[in-house]
């Protein structure tokens, strides 16, 4: 090979396709994720570990309810509500779960407004997100306070069976509560950055000095629909089981 | 598409996705709503749940169209958690069983 071959080999980081383009992105120096800012791949080695506490709780949830003598509360009767007339089972539940999935999207749309540096637009669709989060919290603060005014739910025991029952579901419901919670916190502030026209000035941020810019938008999404995700998961083994 | 930094996509398949989200969500609602049990009512929760799941994180989170090399370091590790789970509830049936000796027949 002469020197002039070895130069024109020479190709741009992140070209190579498939399971090759892999152990070459790995085995480069310095950044194996090629073509990924900075503050999207944090975001997913956040996501990946707060993945394992999420499973932790939910492993935990499935000892418990496994190893109980006891029967395990239904929760088609226990998160019933009715609205006048006969008990839908789980009806808030449902809606809890629907207005989730319409605020994924709204997400999604908002990312995508955002590439196209469609200020307003995704301003707004942030908003609506953030509203949208809002709303489930505070009606996961009904299904709370239902449960432990009018139920007698306890984390230490319920008049329904076992009394593992309010412990593991304070717990698994609270820890994803409290991420929504800081997933409309963040919504919030990014929103006022894209109004402001931050991300268009590419001013700095006050705590990484880095560059502003839309890709942030899209970090925010991707825990937004991680929130979702796990409410997935919650919902078929805690609600539907 | 992947090649350049951030994810521009028609807005066609989001629109798609979201649809199909409601259509699953409203689905698995359904396995409650008419009691289907046994079984059923797994392998149908079960089915939905992860459609759901692998259609948020193929497409919203955009890991359809990232490279390899972060693909794999997200989706790899959490496999382990099947070893866990499986610890957990070899564990349980056990505690299970030392409670029905000790707990409900007394001794």
């Amino acid at each position: 090979m002469t020197p002039s071959d070895s130069v024109t080999s020479i190709k741009k980081p992140g070209q190579t396709p498939g399971l090759s383009g892999l152990a070459e992105d790995w085995s480069s120096d310095q950044r194996a994720f090629k073509n990924v800012p900075w503050g999207k791949a944090m975001m997913w080695i956040f996501l990946l570990s707060d993945t394992f506490i999420f499973s932790c709780f939910l492993i935990a949830y499935m000892t418990v309810r496994m190893s109980t003598t006891d029967v395990w509360p239904s929760a088609s009767e226990v998160f019933a509500l009715s609205f006048g007339g006969d008990p839908i089972p789980l009806i808030l539940i449902a809606i809890m779960t629907f207005i989730l999935i319409t605020s994924s999207g709204t997400m999604v749309l908002a990312v995508n407004y955002g590439y196209r540096k469609d200020k307003n637009k995704t301003a707004l669709l942030l908003i609506i997100t953030a509203l949208l989060g809002a709303s489930f919290v505070g009606m996961q603060v009904f299904e709370w306070t239902k449960l432990i005014v009018d139920q007698g739910v306890r984390p230490w025991g319920n008049p329904m069976g076992a009394p593992q029952f309010g412990a593991i579901f304070f717990m698994v419901t609270g820890f994803h509560g409290f991420h929504v919670s800081v997933g409309v916190l963040f919504l919030i502030l990014v929103a006022r950055k894209v109004w402001r026209g931050d991300y268009d000035t590419e001013k700095r941020g006050f705590f990484t000095s880095q560059k502003g810019s839309y890709d942030i938008v899209e970090t925010m999404g991707l825990y937004w629909h991680f929130v979702d995700l796990v409410w997935v998961f919650i919902f078929a083994f805690f609600y539907l089981w | 598409m992947a090649q350049e930094e951030g994810q521009q996509h028609p807005l066609g398949i989001y629109f798609k996705v979201w649809g199909l989200l409601f259509v699953l969500s409203f689905f698995s609602y359904m396995v409650d709503y008419y009691h289907v049990q046994g079984y059923t009512r797994w392998t149908l929760i079960l089915i939905f749940m992860f459609l759901k799941a692998g259609y948020i994180i193929a497409v919203f989170m955009h890991i359809k169209w990232e490279r390899l090399a972060l693909s794999y370091a997200i989706l790899g590790p959490p496999l382990v958690l099947l070893v866990f789970i499986g610890i957990m509830s070899y564990e349980s049936d056990y505690t299970y069983e030392t409670r029905g000796i000790y707990f409900v027949t007394g001794s």
